[in-house]
Parts: C-alpha cells; structure tokens; sequence
C-alpha cells in the first residue's frame, strides 16, 4: 500500500491502487512488472550467453543440433581459446588495444582537465563560447571524418601506427570528458579555492592540491568511459591499420580471423568472448560511477 | 604573493620564481590549459572536416593528388541507384531503429523505476550491450542469424515447430534489413533505458500525488505528468541517438559487409566501400558529406520539434 506513494512510484507501480487488496496487487506487480523485466533481461543477455557457450562447445557439437540439446554443452572444450592464444596474434591484440585505450585515455584525460579547469574556474571572456565548440564537437560523428583522417594520418607519416589511434581518439574523448568534468568542477564549492588564494597559493596549486582531489569521482568517470570508447572504436581503427599485427582486437576478429567460406564459429566467439572481458571486469568493478557519469552528461 | 624572494641570491630559484608567476599570470594560464584539448580538435577535428568537404569537391584517389571537380562528385552520386539506396536504407534504419529503441527503453527505464530486490545490480547488467565492443556483439548476432545453425530458427523449428523450414536472416534483402535493425535496437535499448531512468528519477513524486488526490488514471498520471517532464531529456538523448544511428557503421560492416547485393548499405559503408576500400578519396568524403544535411535536419528536428515547449517550472510556453 505505502508502495503507491512511494518516492519513485511510477505508472506500472502506481496501477496497483491503494484498495486493491494483497494478493490482487502481487500478481499484478508479477505480471505488470517482474514478466517483462524477465523477457527484458533475457533478451539482452541472450546473446552474451551465447558467445560464452559457443566458445566452449566442440565443433560436433556446434554443428550438430539434433544429438545436442543447442542451449547446454555436454563436453566442453578449451580448444578454441587454445587455438585463439597459441595459433593467432590475439595476445598481441590485446596488448595493443590495451595500450592504446590507456594511451589514448590518459592523453584524453589530461587535455580534459585542463581545459573544463580554464573553461569553469578560470572564468574569461568568451568561455561558454569555448565550452559550446567543445559540445558540438562531440556532435561530429566519425564516420564523416574517417576519410579525410586517413589522408591527414598518412601526412604526418603515421599510417599503420597505434600512435595515429591515441591522437586521433581525443577528438571524441575530449568533448565528452571536457563536459563531464565541467559538471563535477561546479560542484565543488569556490570558496575552496578562494580561501587558498588569500593563503597566496598559486593557481596551479589549487588546481593540484585542491580542486583536482575533491574531482576524483569525476576523472574515474572519465576515464573508464574513455577506456571503454577507445577499446570498443572501430571505423579508425579499420582504416588506419593495415598490418595484421597492429590491429587492435575488434577489427583483427573481423578481418584476420574470418576467412574463407567455412566460419570457426568456436575461434570468433573465443576471440569475441575474450576481447568483451576486459571492459566488462573493468566496467563491473567501477559500474557506480559509470552510471553517474552516463546519466550526468546526458543531464547536462 | 609580495617579491619577498628578491634578496636570494641562487639563480635558479630566480629562473623558478619567474616561471611560478609566468603560470600565474591569468592570460597565460588560461592559454596553456586550453592549448592541448583546443589542438587536438583543431588538428584531428576541425581540419578533417574542412579537408573532407573540400576533398569531395575533388578526383582525389589514394597515392594521387585530386583537383578541383566542382559538384561532378555529387552530381554522379544523385544519378547512383546504389547511393539512393543507401539514403534510403539509412532513413528506414534510423527511423525504425530510434522508434524501437525509444519505445522499449522508455518501457524499461518505467520497469526500472520500481523498488525491488537486485535492483542496482540489475540496472548493472542492463548496461551490458552497450559496454561490449559492438563489432564482437554484431559478431555473436551474425553467428545468432547463420542460416544453418541458427538458434532463432532452431527455436521456431524444432522446439516450438512454429516453422517448417530455417528464417533467411541474412540472405535476401528485407530480412537482412530487419535482422540489423533489431541489432542495432538490441544494443541501443540499455543507452536510451538509463538515460531515461535519469530523468525519471528528477520527477518529483509529489506530482503523482497530487494526480492521484485529483483522481488521476495511470494512463493520464503518464500521459499529462511523466510524459512533458521528460521532454527536455527525450529530446537530447534522441538527438544523440539520431546522429549515432544514421552514421552507424560497425554493425553492418561487421554482420553483412553492405549484402546482398548491397542492399543493406549504410551511407557511411559505402563511404568507406568507395573512399577506403576502392581508394577513391573524393567519391568516399562526397558520400561522407552529403549525411551531414540529414543529420542537421534531424537533429534541429529531434531538438526543437520535442524541446520547444519548456513544460518544466511552469516556464511560457514559446
């Protein structure tokens, strides 16, 4: 009964009417509620359940749907993985992808910083201007700028090269970042830093000692939404890598490990599987902040 | 912050001292702290960009300097069945996909909003689809829709022997449209879903109560209550998701490659099919280019179309 004037009481809630008696109102929450929340989760965990057991799965039985329940395996195997890690260059993959998502992110993180610090606390004239650039830069989707990029990449020389990946994936890194941390630099409160001017630190010393610990929250948003971006990128990575062994793990999966006209089904969704762990360890361990900082920037 | 320091007499602590009020003369500061995120997005963004529009007015091809075409670019594109059909297809991908996304992550970020057990670590898991790579998800939906061993077609077939023979998902073009539309609807829900719950969460409950003391139904507590607060950020999440939508590469690129028989070609596949892949740099920044008046018509239209009226704080209507 409270659960109808309850805080977050939303429509579905809201339909159990205060006079409906008990039982009445708990079917009607299992069925208005707990039911498609189920099919909800199903639906978007199935694929992942799937990626995981078919990497597990003999080929026999991942060709075979008549002798083998599809949804269960009866003799699992780590042949795909083995196959992944000692036949392939996916170790080296991973390493790459690895260092260019911290490369990328830390460079991102920095530039960032600095700028939502000159952009929020050193107030100057024009700079909700600067701030607004910044936004609509985020605007910009790479799929517009991927061709003229290769032709910037290939001037300075850096075709084929991670380092063309950590300097291009700022440019969508920065805008986000910038905003985000826009946000967590007006919560803290100015007269913090105003207490240390008259104490005669130094701007760069309030940026260090004061308003970059109470931002904390803030960078660790930042910067596992940015490990995350740089790990997942694609379409730069595509066109700006062409040897086998700089690849990062998203596209060598797709270019280097399909081939021919028979799939390794098991391999690709190994490989698959492995490169998803990493983001998905690093989004589980930090998920708090990752929602808050999802949320914050749309509310922004 | 006096020059109390005159009478030292090391050097270095002079040259330190100098530097110390170099970074604290304000002008300076604020130049130093903008110039890398400003050169970045200069360099890497704002340059590219330019580059691209002027390259699309050019024959340029890789490893050959272009010159000058005027519109021969997007004159040959407008006569190209192949770039109208990717027009087209971007519209009815963005279209249906943002419909689907929006009305099912509306309905989850109102499932959300409920109090019961493992609700953060549910809304944890939710998120899931959209922190994995897409290109390795697009991989498990192009092993979900193989036309073999589908395990779609095994449910329908075997198990519920709804079918008699396996869906085509990828085959031939209208269900291999549709096969990446609910990919991409898949994988956009949780974005649009916690976003939204966002906003919910911002609606004050005193509302509803208010509604309800009114003798409000559910329907019109969602219709006249829940609905016009959500405006401002419906508007701006789905201008994002109009942009990311239409510009979308990776799933198609990853489940069909543009096939069969470049049916399922987005503008920016076959950007890169013609720019990157055939090498000729003009045609591909041509096609890259003529996205961007759909994205601006769609997002002035997302934006002021749904955020025109500010319902919130009883502000005027305008």
């Amino acid at each position: 009964m409270t659960d109808a004037v309850a805080p977050a009481s939303s429509v579905a809630d809201a339909k159990a009417a205060p006079e409906t008696m008990a039982w009445d109102s708990g079917l009607r929450r299992l069925m208005m509620i707990y039911l498609p929340l189920g099919c909800f989760v199903l639906i978007l965990l199935f694929p992942f359940y799937w990626m995981a057991i078919t990497s597990f799965k003999p080929n026999a039985e991942l060709m075979n749907y008549k002798e083998h329940n599809p949804f269960w395996i009866s003799s699992p195997t780590l042949a795909h993985v083995k196959h992944l890690l000692f036949d392939t260059a996916y170790p080296r993959w991973l390493w790459t992808t690895m260092m260019v998502a911290i490369g990328a992110t830390t460079l991102s993180l920095v530039a960032s910083t600095l700028a939502a610090y000159a952009i929020e606390r050193l107030r100057f004239r024009g700079s909700p201007y600067v701030g607004l650039g910044i936004y609509l830069a985020y605007l910009v989707p790479p799929s517009i700028l991927f061709i003229p990029l290769a032709t910037v990449v290939v001037q300075f020389g850096l075709f084929d090269s991670p380092l063309a990946l950590i300097l291009v994936y700022p440019t969508f890194l920065v805008p986000f970042c910038t905003w985000l941390l826009i946000g967590y630099f007006k919560s803290i409160p100015y007269e913090l830093e105003e207490c240390a001017l008259v104490d005669g630190a130094t701007r760069l010393q309030i940026l260090r000692r004061i308003t970059l610990p109470l931002a904390v929250p803030g960078l660790i948003s930042a910067g596992i939404f940015s490990f995350t971006l740089s790990w997942n990128e694609f379409i730069y990575a595509l066109a700006f890598i062409q040897s086998g062994a700089n690849k990062t793990v998203p596209v060598a999966i797709l270019t280097e490990l399909v081939t021919g006209d028979v799939y390794q089904w098991g391999a690709l969704m190994a490989g698959s599987l492995l490169g998803s762990l990493p983001v998905a360890i690093f989004y589980s361990l930090f998920v708090d902040y990752y929602v808050s900082s999802l949320t914050g920037a749309v509310k922004e | 912050m006096s020059v109390t320091t005159l009478s030292s007499p090391v050097l270095a602590q002079r040259q330190a001292n100098w530097l110390v009020r170099l970074f604290d003369y304000k002008p300076f500061l604020i130049v130093m702290c903008l110039a890398p995120a400003i050169g970045l997005l200069a360099v890497f963004l704002t340059y590219p960009l330019g580059l691209g529009i002027w390259l699309a007015f050019t024959d340029t091809t890789i490893g050959q300097k272009g010159i000058f075409v005027g519109l021969d670019n997007f004159q040959y594109l407008l006569s190209d069945p192949l770039w109208w059909n990717a027009v087209f297809y971007s519209v009815v991908y963005t279209g249906i996909a943002t419909f689907g996304k929006f009305a099912l992550g509306f309905w989850l970020a109102l499932l959300l909003n409920n109090h019961f057990p493992f609700k953060s670590l549910l809304r944890a898991i939710i998120l899931l689809p959209w922190i994995v790579p897409t290109v390795l998800s697009a991989l498990a939906f192009w092993w979900i829709y193989d036309p073999q061993f589908s395990i779609i077609s095994y449910l329908l077939v075997d198990v519920l022997h709804w079918r008699t023979s396996n869906i085509d998902f990828l085959g031939s073009p209208w269900p291999a449209r549709f096969s990446l539309i609910a990919a991409n609807i898949w994988r956009g829900i949780p974005f649009v879903a916690i976003s939204l719950l966002a906003g919910l969460q911002t609606i004050s409950p005193s509302l509803y109560e208010a509604a309800m003391l009114d003798g409000a139904s559910a329907w019109q507590r969602f219709r006249y209550i829940t609905f016009p607060m959500m405006m401002p950020i419906l508007a701006i999440v789905m201008t994002f998701s109009i942009i990311f939508t239409f510009t979308d590469f990776q799933l198609v690129y990853a489940i069909t490659r543009g096939g069969p028989g470049n049916s399922t070609h987005l503008l920016a596949t076959l950007a890169f099919q013609r720019g990157i892949a055939g090498g000729e740099l003009g045609e591909g920044a041509a096609i890259a280019v003529s996205m961007i008046p759909f994205l601006v018509f769609a997002t002035l239209f997302s934006y002021f179309g749904l955020a025109r009226r500010k319902w919130q704080q009883g502000e005027a209507n305008d």
